[in-house]
């Protein structure tokens, strides 16, 4: 192996075995290079996406028109809706938030981002999505088993969960909790690569506030998972003891507790939360600043915010318990706390909103994707305090409420968040342009659709419709002809956005069939990802050509120069 | 309180839910203040970024961004003063809040008129009434599946227990919610105001039958729950109780 002479930190063994890399088909099996294996997170996390989006389409289906035949699916029984919901929630994050924005977006990013050839252990990243690939096939052959899928709802609350006598699908919940619990091997293992190849693989004269926002909150997310998972990890084991010995971890008649499982849930569950929001926000925070042709107003600001978010974020799970059977005076503390963090997240809010003021910005569709994050993102964050103080979730708990309000973070999250970041780094990923004039349809059939399926459901909550129930025919004051009406319209909107996918998916294979050949900057940004080919060669760039870091990636505009961009590797004027 | 009251009822009046309860329209009233604290702040925030996106627009006259990094202390302010403002109102509406959860959730009002048990169980709620004496456990306890009859004005305390899995007793109209878990007796209280039949939901996922976990809440007159209790006393309890010698069934 030739080291640069420029080199002098990218000297972790690299096995020459990767460097010639395996050939055809070996080379999805056994790949260690960092883009591949984002790439096969991506598509995993794509497919997955698929598979909950359909679930989603069920279950809507069963809720506007009870007892329908749904097309592609039948008629939805009770147990089946109760699957339907748990499955949607579990893939959706599990198998599509986290793999498509922290893997694939982490892996593809950071070595490039850091201007290293690749992650620091090559092998424990191939390993970390081999695990997360067998964990695809535990949760998919969950659904399939004798007895149904796990139904008893994302949170998988014990004792539901826990005694097959109660959830009627013994397979299923077993299999939904090894699926879950391999799945967290997999980013513990990822967590591992991402820490450390920031922290010794950046480019000679990158210093820590050189680094793109983008690598620092996907860090910073993984360090959240790291710290959070554990606890859960311990807990999921337990709940599988529960199920297959006959322990009692959970189960009061044997002096367990269920609520243990909740408070090591969600003490995981709020950090989770953050470990999706970080790298949507810095993929972001990117695009503004490129788009705009600006400085990241307050450059440290947002990693001293994002660090505080992240602290925080351990000292709020209990929110999500307060009429669960705490001691009411926890309530208090935990109100305290929640709304705290509304402080940190209104300022990385602020902060997006500033970097604007002054800049020159031009609506691309990566662009768009990112201001209707910031715009849709408000309305979640927001609509978190009302829950957040326990007085009004004495109301709000389990309703459509919670619903809506998770949905306008998560959906920006790992919906918006991932079109962004997709349509900025596609012709990096694949060296093509993609078609604007279809990004943009895609894009506002996406957006105006979402808003229609959630705001409805906004009021829906505040009427009093509790959650997971497939028909509600049978309660009078939410059988009303009006909430019918806003559910058929919610489930209108939705197969609209649904539709709509269709212009994106038509988008991607018209690009790679014939798109336009993108260069190495296509969008004049700084960062050392556009100093490469698109797409980069295996080790990211010759290695007579690593790059050296000169300044931070935020340098657009600078004035006195003729560019108004100020790429990070560009050696400053001698004269100088 | 007549503020507080005007504003309480304001989810009532626009005809979403009922205020059925004496602290409904306390939770009301912290909920619809959060939705004006927030909204200002909300509309404010989008109105401001919509307006940028719109002002900064690329107008191909060649303008280049401005060069701002933040660091300036005279910029650093419009950061700084919103969110001290922020922390400001979180602080209101965590003092608003203290206060209803304080008298929803902590302080149990003393001498209820009755004592009730709500049972949840897959897929029902087993409702164990005080019956004639207001007393709990006692022979002239009246038992109903998925109905609770309750008198309107009176002051109820609830205990609630479950017997296989989760279940949350839920009543939209009166603004209670309560998760039972098995193996404990959760207390707690409410005062009904209106009259009427109302649903009484299950709204924690219990199982395959979460669905159809539904019940009814009565709230009756004076007089239409004294007949109701008359025509439900279990016959053995009625007998007896006439001589003051409760039996042991």
């Amino acid at each position: 192996m030739v080291e640069p002479a420029v080199d002098l930190t990218h000297g972790h063994p690299h096995d020459d075995h990767a460097h010639h890399g395996p050939e055809g088909w070996k080379k999805y099996l056994w790949s260690t290079d960092h883009k591949v294996i984002a790439m096969q997170y991506m598509f995993t996390g794509m497919f997955m996406a698929l598979v909950g989006g359909f679930m989603a389409y069920v279950f809507r289906m069963q809720l506007a028109f009870p007892g329908i035949n749904v097309p592609g699916f039948g008629m939805v029984s009770m147990g089946e809706y109760n699957a339907l919901v748990t499955n949607h929630g579990t893939i959706m994050i599990f198998w599509v938030a986290m793999p498509v924005l922290l893997a694939a977006f982490g892996n593809f990013l950071i070595p490039l981002m850091v201007g290293a050839d690749d992650m620091v252990f090559p092998k424990i990243n191939r390993l970390s999505f081999q695990v997360f690939f067998v964990s695809t096939i535990v949760i998919l052959a969950s659904l399939v088993v004798e007895g149904g899928g796990f139904a008893g709802a994302w949170t998988a609350y014990p004792p539901l969960s826990a005694n097959e006598t109660y959830n009627l699908t013994p397979l299923g919940s077993t299999l939904w909790v090894i699926g879950v619990g391999l799945e967290f091997v997999a980013f513990l293992l990822g967590g591992i690569n991402f820490i450390t190849t920031l922290m010794n693989s950046r480019a000679p004269g990158m210093r820590a506030f050189d680094v793109p926002l983008v690598v620092w909150m996907i860090v910073v997310a993984s360090i959240l998972f790291m710290l959070s998972v554990g606890p859960l990890l311990a807990g999921a084991i337990m709940l599988i003891f529960d199920q297959t010995l006959g322990t009692g971890f959970f189960n009061p008649a044997t002096g367990g507790d269920p609520i243990l499982w909740q408070h090591l849930f969600w003490f995981f569950g709020h950090p989770e939360v953050y470990v999706v929001l970080l790298p949507a926000m810095g993929v972001v925070i990117e695009i503004i600043a490129t788009f705009s042709r600006k400085k990241v107003f307050g450059y440290r600001i947002v990693i001293f915010t994002v660090v505080a978010t992240g602290v925080l974020s351990f000292f709020v799970w209990a929110h999500h318990q307060f009429i669960a059977g705490i001691d009411p005076r926890m309530a208090n503390i935990f109100t305290i706390t929640t709304l705290l963090i509304s402080v940190p997240i209104a300022e990385l809010c602020f902060v997006y909103i500033a970097t604007l003021y002054g800049g020159s910005i031009r609506l691309t569709t990566p662009m768009l994707w990112a201001l209707a994050f910031v715009a849709e993102f408000l309305i979640g964050g927001v609509t978190g305090i009302f829950l957040g103080a326990a007085g009004a979730d004495i109301y709000f708990h389990d309703t459509y409420f919670v619903l809506a309000h998770f949905h306008y973070t998560f959906f920006p999250i790992a919906i918006i968040g991932t079109y962004a970041a997709f349509t900025y780094w596609f012709p990096k990923m694949f060296g093509k342009m993609m078609d604007e004039r279809l990004g943009k349809w895609h894009f506002w059939l996406t957006i105006i659709p979402f808003n229609t399926i959630f705001i409805p459901l906004f009021v829906l909550g505040m009427g009093g419709q509790h959650r997971r129930i497939s028909n509600y025919s049978g309660f009078a004051e939410l059988a009303r002809d009006g909430f019918q009406d806003i559910r058929v319209f919610a489930t209108v909107s939705l197969l609209i956005m649904l539709a709509a996918q269709f212009i994106f998916f038509y988008n991607c294979y018209k690009t790679w069939r014939s798109g336009p050949k993108a260069p190495k900057n296509p969008w004049k940004a700084n960062s050392l990802e556009w100093t490469t080919e698109s797409p980069p060669p295996h080790g990211n760039w010759h290695p007579d050509e690593m790059p050296v870091v000169y300044r931070g990636p935020y340098e657009f505009s600078v004035p006195g120069r003729v560019d108004d961009y100020w790429p990070q590797n560009e050696p400053p004027q001698r004269d100088s | 309180m007549g503020f507080f009251e005007s504003w309480g009822h304001f989810f009532d009046r626009i005809g979403l839910i009922r205020i059925g309860s004496t602290y409904a329209a306390d939770i009301d009233f912290l909920i619809f203040l959060v939705l004006v604290v927030v909204g200002v702040w909300f509309l404010a925030a989008e109105l401001i970024f919509v307006y940028f996106i719109m002002k900064f627009r690329e107008k191909g006259d060649g303008r280049r961004a401005d060069y701002i990094d933040g660091k300036n202390k005279r910029h650093k302010r419009w950061i700084t003063y919103p969110h001290l403002a922020v922390l400001v109102f979180d602080v209101l509406i965590i003092v608003v809040s203290f206060n209803v959860w304080h008298r929803v959730k902590m302080d149990l009002p003393e001498n209820p008129d009755c004592v009730i048990r709500v049972t949840g169980q897959q897929w029902a709620w087993i409702i164990q009434h005080c019956g004639a004496d207001g007393e709990l456990d006692t022979a002239d306890d009246i038992y109903t599946v998925d109905e609770l009859h309750v008198e309107n004005e009176k002051l109820y305390h609830f205990r609630l227990e479950a017997t296989d899995v989760l279940h949350s007793f839920s009543v939209p109209v009166w603004r209670i919610k309560q998760d039972a878990i098995p193996g404990r007796s959760i207390t707690g209280w409410f005062q009904p105001t209106v009259t009427g039949q109302f649903d009484l939901q299950c709204a924690e996922i219990c199982g395959f039958g979460h669905t159809v976990m539904q019940g009814q809440v009565f709230v009756e007159s004076a007089e239409e729950h004294a007949a109701w209790v008359e025509a439900n006393t279990p016959v053995e309890a009625a007998a007896p109780a006439a001589d003051n010698t409760p039996s042991s069934g």
